[in-house]
């Protein structure tokens, strides 16, 4: 009875092709050998598409594509081995006999290496080595700008390892006593000691704080108490700025170094570094800005975006050493890395508030709710709910204008500053060094530092945003 | 759909010292030149469980949004919880703390984890310790029946899955008042009986409730009232038997007719 029923729906599935029963499960087979492996990979994304020659339009395709990958894998492959050719076989590593520029002659120019060579002359660069990364920093000196970027750097890896205890607390020292810090060994610091100033910051901290205290205690009801929570918030701002003056006012006995003397990657990333880490909450703030309900805020916030957006870098820098000095007071003199600072991090924070904004705008107007809706505040849902999400979502865009802020610290060179660029400039300006490859070289070398920075923030972002990921 | 018909306790309703938990008088909203919300009377007392219903546009999510400050009301007056609910934040933030609400897109957080999500109301609202936040979350996770979740995050549960978490999340904060903006309707309709029979376990254990929903089986089960709202007002309300087998208004028996008739 039962063998028959079988063979009746078997009839049934031949005959009638919609229905059909399974009768057996289908094997379980490993992938086809081609698409598994380097074969597999070669196979599939280069030989797949030249070897279909079925019909006389697919074999013309193929030979087409043949044709193409072996021209671009010329291409590829020469100027690969172009470069390395010129970084390194041909290269010349030492200069024994002092001979500075001779060393990297041809016997047409008056030295030794084979009519025709064309390769990196290193032992320049070796000479030029301090001028290219701390400019006329004095050399007595140089451990201060060696320790102070080597505390930056273990303070920045031990945020950026997720493994690591007390790493928000390692991130507010970096955030804080770090800048400080640095400024103290950078410069040298003791500036003098305004008592008069560090006691106004300090009495306006207090008093600010007291009015958050006494929001928090309730003294301070309505439409107020989100102004004395601000008013908190501020109050530490003052106190922090105290403690600043205080450590950059006390002589440590440091010899003082003008910035006049900085140079080179010293500046590049003193640069970036502040514009990068100042405009990213300052971004954050004027994006919130253009987006909150109050128009004060809004007002403000689309006057200086919109300004700062509209205004050429190298206009900004210009005003700054030009402008800024009318304003002042007579004798005061305004540091010209500080108004290159000032100016590189306001126009930064324009460019991040509307990176920033967009990726607000993109979050749905339920998340709003729902945090609202558990009875989140302002703030609370904004740091909880709304900027976690915003920023994960424009985290390319944040570290594409964090790359381009970097690389345009070059243009402060047009405002006297030597930064990497500029300072590897002067050095190629130097006659001792003069051959027809000192700057190739020199180029060289700026495009590898800058290339090397660039390149590792661009994959450690991609590493957070593989980490931030939750699929969906 | 749903299996089990909740016991009334009418009691809650009658007995002398009925707290009134929601209160709207004479309750006006507009969108620019678009009445809304027309001359809005409702008092729903602890314990109740009202069904809201009507069709599109009628203004029922506006209703239930007025009451915990979604959206704002411009003429009449809202008492939540014995609290005015007028422009004082103090006052709103007051209201959200005791009304837990769910949407019909649960609005769950992608970024946080399903206790996270659960925890946060409670810590950063309640000032609950961490601890006993997270206790309390697994407690109503458990409730919903999906502690199992606790670590996934949003994006990786089924619908129905989802709005049991948003309903965790809403309790967790041990509300007063629960409201429901069409929880069902944006599921597949196997995960609709789930969700469905969370909200009877919660109608069962005395929560009061205000949904707005098209699932008459709900409201026939678990309502103490039904209210049917068209073009912003209040047109009938009645107990579930009366008004699904007597309705006494036109435009309540031609929208009953069209949710009921096929
Ligand atoms: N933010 C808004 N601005 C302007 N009009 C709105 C807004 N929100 C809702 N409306 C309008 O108000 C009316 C009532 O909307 P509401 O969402 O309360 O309806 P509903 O009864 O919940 O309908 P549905 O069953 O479709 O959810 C609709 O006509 C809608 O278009
Ligand atoms: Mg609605």
């Amino acid at each position: 009875m039962v063998s028959n029923g079988t063979r009746k729906e078997r009839a049934t599935a031949t005959n009638n092709e919609s229905a059909f029963i399974r009768q057996e499960d289908a094997p379980i087979l490993p992938p086809p050998i081609t698409s598994a492996g380097v074969a597999g990979w070669l196979n599939d994304n280069i030989f797949a598409s030249m070897l279909d020659f079925s019909t006389l339009g697919a074999a013309v395709k193929s030979i087409l594509m043949a044709i193409f990958t072996a021209f671009v894998a010329y291409i590829f492959f020469d100027q690969v081995y172009g470069l390395l050719d010129f970084a390194i076989f041909s290269a010349v590593w030492q200069d024994p006999e002092e001979q500075k520029r001779q060393v990297c002659w041809t016997i047409e120019q008056g030295g030794k290496l084979p009519n025709g060579w064309h390769g990196a002359c290193w032992p320049y660069i070796i000479a030029k080595t301090k001028f290219i990364l701390y400019g006329a920093y004095p050399n007595e000196s140089l451990w201060r700008v060696n320790s102070t970027y080597l505390l930056g750097a273990i303070l920045l890896v031990w945020v950026m390892i997720d493994r690591l205890p007390y790493r928000k607390l390692v991130g507010a020292v970096l955030l804080t006593i770090y800048p400080i810090f640095a400024t103290v060994m950078l410069t040298g610091g003791g500036f003098g000691l305004s008592q008069f100033s560090v006691g106004v910051n300090t009495i306006i901290g207090l008093a600010l704080i007291s009015l958050g205290r006494a929001g928090k205690m309730g003294w301070i009801t309505g439409p107020f108490l989100d102004l004395s929570k601000m008013a908190g918030v501020a109050g530490w701002f003052f106190i922090f700025f105290a403690a600043a003056l205080v450590s950059v006012g006390v002589d440590f006995d440091l010899s003082k170094v003008d910035t006049r003397d900085w140079g080179g990657l010293l500046i590049t990333l003193v640069v970036a570094t502040t514009a990068i880490v100042v405009s990213l909450p300052l971004g954050i703030l004027l994006a919130l800005g253009r987006r909150s309900s109050l128009p004060v805020a809004r007002t403000l916030s689309i006057i200086f975006i919109e300004f700062w957006r509209g205004v050429p870098l190298i206009t900004v820098l210009f005003m700054a050493s030009v402008m800024i000095p009318l304003f002042m007071p007579e004798g005061v003199n305004f540091d010209s890395l500080l108004r290159a600072l000032i100016g590189v991090t306001l126009w930064q924070s324009a460019y991040m508030a509307e990176v920033i904004r967009g990726g607000l705008q993109a979050i749905d107007k339920g998340q709003y709710e729902g945090a609202d809706a558990v009875g989140l505040s302002y703030w609370q849902s904004m740091r909880l709910i709304i900027l976690p999400q915003a920023l994960t979502r424009v985290l390319p865009g944040i570290v594409n204008t964090i790359i381009s802020v970097f690389k345009d610290t070059s243009l402060v060179s047009i405002v006297g500053l030597f930064d990497l660029l500029g300072a590897t400039q002067a050095t190629i300006a130097d006659a001792a060094w003069s051959t027809p490859v000192q700057a190739s070289t020199g180029y060289l070398v700026v495009a590898l530092i800058f290339f090397v920075f660039c390149f590792g923030m661009s994959r450690y972002s991609m590493y957070i945003e593989r980490k931030l990921d939750r699929g969906h | 759909m749903v299996k089990t018909s909740v016991a009334r306790d009418d009691n809650k309703k009658n007995s002398s010292d009925e707290t009134v938990v929601v209160s709207m008088e004479h309750v006006n909203k507009w969108f620019g030149q678009f009445h809304v919300l027309r001359d809005i009377n409702l008092r729903v007392v602890k314990g109740e469980r009202i069904v809201v219903c009507g069709p599109s546009g009628s203004g029922k999510s506006t209703l239930i949004r007025c009451l915990n400050r979604l959206e704002k009301h411009q003429d009449g007056d809202i008492n939540v919880h014995g609290i005015e609910l007028n422009n004082d934040v103090k006052n709103i933030d007051e209201i959200r703390r005791e009304v837990g609400m769910v949407f019909q897109h649960f609005n769950l957080f992608p970024h946080l984890s399903i206790i996270e999500n659960c925890m946060l109301a409670p810590i950063w609202v309640r000032k609950t310790p961490r601890a006993e936040a997270e206790e309390i979350a697994m407690h109503f996770l458990t409730r919903v029946k999906i502690p199992e979740q606790a670590l996934k995050y949003p994006g990786q549960l089924s619908g129905g899955q989802q709005q049991r978490v948003a309903i965790a999340r809403a309790l967790c904060m041990q509300p007063q008042l629960m409201l429901f903006d069409e929880p069902t309707s944006a599921l597949d309709p196997e995960m609709i009986k789930e969700v469905l029979d969370t909200m009877v376990e919660l109608a069962e254990d005395g929560m009061t409730m205000i949904c707005v929903t098209h699932e008459m089986g709900f409201a026939r089960k678990v309502a103490d009232r039904v209210i049917f709202m068209d073009e912003g007002q209040i047109i009938e309300q009645n107990e579930p038997e009366a008004f699904f087998n007597n309705p006494q208004s036109d435009r309540t028996k031609l929208f009953l007719s069209q949710i009921l008739g096929h």
